[in-house]
């Protein structure tokens, strides 16, 4: 009998610890959206981080690296500045440099791209019968970068079963890494 | 739905020849001095006090564009540049961009990169080039360029590092160039 009412005991306290090392890990994937969230704010560009996708802005930039951006009202934009846009019906950003602008009195604003390492500008990727790009286009001007880091989300994407892999040990690490603490926090 | 550059250039239309003497030469350094022969100079000195823009030539052409004929000017120069300060120990290249910007009845600010180049880190720091011609076309939204008086011509550059911020910097130093009151047909550039 006592010995039954022990491995109730364990029972009980295994599923608490369960429900404990849930509710971290759901405050670790909260915390982490309310950051990225907040830096959406902060920056006023609804993607504030971006893994560049193609060679077209060698050999400033590489498939795989980050590049941060800001998309403020304040800052206008202007000639030399690398914009990362989006045309009109595709989903896929372009990171480029503003090659031309003409603004109008009232602010409204046009402008032509061109990616470094591209002999000519962008009008043959724009939309048909799209000459310029507007505001609207625009995602966010790159502010800083950093290189390499990135080929992670892309190796993720072309490759699911790594993403499956590293998604598989991270919760691994979780409850594995909760468990050793675990004991004491419940007693 | 290509924009072919050459189609453009095929659709030229002659315009008025011009035959306007305009000796414009500012002397900033007493030691450049100007050959009579230049049709119109202009010395500029920019930041470090190292780089100088030699401008001459200028003519405007009427040009049909997608809907409508636009202004495309025309410019040559000369840029003497030495770069090797901007590099430091996290500067992995330099991206150097002459851009002019001027104003216009269609609109209150204009922009255009004329031309373009990628220092490498490692590379020749001292620039020194002559005759250029500008890389991409100077094409104005409308027909402000003609008889403008007051486009402004600017060296700057974006540094790109191994890792950090992207800053664009302007060199301080502007050379003003002003445009034609008339168009004038095309030479061989």
């Amino acid at each position: 009998m006592l010995s039954l009412d022990f491995l109730d005991d364990v029972r009980r306290m295994n599923k608490r610890q369960l429900y404990y090392q849930v509710l971290n890990f759901g405050m670790i994937v909260s915390s982490a959206l309310m950051i990225w969230k907040g830096l959406m704010v902060i920056t006023g560009s609804e993607s504030p981080i971006v893994v560049v996708l193609s060679g077209s802005m060698e050999p400033a930039f590489h498939r795989g690296d980050l590049l941060f951006l800001t998309n403020r009202v304040e800052d206008p934009i202007r000639v030399g500045e690398i914009v990362v846009f989006r045309i009109e019906g595709r989903e896929i950003p372009i990171v480029h440099r503003v090659l031309k602008i003409h603004e109008k009195q009232n602010g409204h604003i046009k402008f032509l791209t061109k990616g470094d390492n591209n002999a000519v500008d962008d009008r043959g990727l724009y939309k048909q019968g799209q000459h310029w790009l507007e505001k609207k286009d625009v995602v966010g001007r790159a502010r800083g970068f950093v290189p390499y880091i990135g080929i992670v989300t892309i190796l993720m994407n072309d490759y699911p079963k790594f993403k499956y892999a590293v998604l598989f040990l991270l919760g691994l690490f979780v409850l594995v890494h909760r468990s050793s603490e675990a004991p004491c926090l419940l007693c | 739905n290509f924009y072919p550059l050459f189609t453009q250039v095929s659709l030229i239309f002659t315009c008025f020849f011009v035959g306007l003497p305009f000796h414009l030469c500012l002397h900033l350094d007493p030691v450049f001095h100007f050959k009579e022969l230049c049709e119109l100079c202009v010395l500029l000195c920019l930041k470090d006090g190292k780089t100088f823009i030699f401008i001459f030539r200028k003519n405007v052409e009427d040009f049909t564009g997608p809907r409508e004929r636009s202004d495309l000017g025309f410019i040559t120069f000369d840029i003497t540049a030495d770069l090797e300060n901007i590099f430091d120990w996290n500067v992995k290249q330099l991206f150097l961009y002459l851009s002019a910007e001027y104003s216009t009845k269609n609109n209150a600010l204009n922009q255009v990169v004329l031309w373009d180049k990628i220092v490498l880190r490692g590379d020749n720091p001292k620039l020194l080039l002559k005759d250029m011609k500008t890389k991409y076309f100077f094409f104005d939204d409308g027909n402000g360029l003609k008889g403008n008086r007051n486009v402004t011509l600017t060296l700057s550059w974006n540094v790109v590092p191994n890792a950090g911020i992207l800053p664009l910097v302007t060199g301080s130093g502007h050379v003003s160039v002003p445009f034609p009151d008339t168009y004038e047909i095309t030479k061989s550039y």
